[in-house]
């Protein structure tokens, strides 16, 4: 799971018709090998530092995640019920890879990872979104980013 | 997740993305995505499965080398260790055993007795799961376990208790307290070693604590109590964001 023929008809039907913007564009941007690339990790798990604000519900606004950061400083605010915490609760990494982006980084997969990475919440619409994220494409690249991995919930 | 991809490579950034549903991505048309057959809120498979998430990192991230897009929208091939284990009957069973909530849950502080007689088997796992992985994900309501049963208990036996967060509505506070009961539980009946998935977490605080039927319990009190205090997050909460719809369903499924 989640093939949508395995879930309980609610959730069948309400994910597989959630309504999706469409774009007139297909931006497409090219790089150097994976080697040389430098990675930060989106999320939309809501995660959050224990003193940062909790995500509202309608808001399109991020938190920053320092690259640094121990797992044990970080929460999950996310407002849906309808998907599963408890793997978060047992190792952030199947939620945000951080160890294992350094793991690739250490042996030489991938150039670098970044100094801070950002979590939005999903149930959002996405063009809430908008004017956050063009914000955060700025950080990013002012950190030398040029790669980023999106990771829903 | 789509839009935050196309606005990112908008601005100058390579993209590539986990899926989950993809029909959704199949609408939104992100520049690179790697669906993944795992369940909602588990994009890189399992937890504790450090092979595994690595072989999916690869996966997702070798679509930014690839030079025939857009739009790639790839598979990955297997199924997470936990499903698989789940789908072979080898699933999680809670290894602790906890009091059987009394039948009339309602009468005598009957919630309040039973929970508390079932965080009390609970703690000890708790703290092993707390030293074990030196976290636990509770904190957002800022009450202790103690302190979330009483608030959540006062709803059930028709009060309207303080706001403990001055700054959030009650919906709001009411919200955060659900969510930390849920990671106390979780946490403690994850502390044994073994794979789960959330499913079968959810079944057994749903189906087979006091604490699961105590939200049950909640959901028309904080329904009634939204109207009354005129709290629209209360009632999203109530209605929403209390008890999973696959939960709502399952239970009307038994009836």
């Amino acid at each position: 799971m989640v093939r949508l023929a395995d879930l309980d008809e609610p959730e069948r039907s309400h994910l597989g018709n959630v309504p999706c913007p469409a774009f007139d564009t297909e931006p497409w941007v090219t790089g150097p090998p994976l080697t040389a690339r430098r990675v930060a990790l989106i999320s939309t798990a809501a995660l959050q530092h224990r003193e940062d604000q909790p995500f509202q519900i309608g808001t399109g606004d991020y938190r920053v995640i320092a690259d640094d950061t121990p797992a044990k400083d970080l929460v999950m605010s996310h407002i849906s019920t309808n998907f599963d915490r408890s793997g978060f609760e047992q190792d952030l990494n199947v939620v945000l890879p951080l160890d294992r982006l350094h793991e690739m980084a250490e042996a030489g997969e991938i150039g670098s990872v970044a100094r801070f990475h950002y979590a939005f919440m999903g149930s959002t619409d996405p063009v809430q979104m908008e004017d956050a994220a063009r914000t955060m494409a700025g950080l990013l690249k002012a950190d030398g980013v040029d790669s980023c991995l999106l990771l829903p919930v | 997740m789509g839009g935050l991809a196309h606005f990112l490579e908008d601005e100058g950034l390579a993209t590539t993305q986990i899926s989950l549903i993809r029909p959704q991505t199949e609408n939104t048309r992100p520049p690179r995505a790697l669906w993944v057959p795992f369940e909602l809120g588990r994009p890189l498979g399992a937890p504790n499965e450090p092979a595994f998430q690595l072989k999916v990192l690869r996966a997702v991230l070798a679509l930014l080398e690839r030079p025939d897009g857009p739009v790639l929208l790839e598979d990955f091939p297997e199924d997470a260790p936990s499903a698989a284990a789940a789908e072979e009957g080898e699933g999680w069973f809670c290894p602790i055993n906890l009091p059987p909530p009394p039948a009339d849950l309602s009468a005598g502080g009957g919630f309040k007795a039973a929970m508390a007689a079932e965080i009390a088997g609970l703690s000890t796992w708790y703290d092993i799961a707390l030293r074990q992985r030196e976290r636990t994900t509770m904190g957002l309501s800022g009450m202790t376990i103690g302190e979330i049963t009483d608030f959540i208990c006062a709803f059930l036996d028709g009060r309207v208790p303080e706001n403990p967060c001055g700054e959030r509505s009650l919906g709001q506070s009411l919200k955060f307290a659900v969510e930390d009961l849920k990671a106390f539980y979780r946490e403690a009946a994850g502390a044994q070693p073994g794979q789960n998935t959330g499913r079968e977490m959810n079944d057994w605080f749903y189906g087979n604590t006091a604490a699961g039927k105590a939200l049950y319990a909640l959901w028309p009190i904080a329904n009634d109590l939204a109207e009354q205090l005129d709290d629209g997050f209360m009632k999203t909460f109530a209605n929403l964001l209390l008890i999973p719809a696959a939960q709502k369903y399952r239970a009307k499924e038994k009836v």
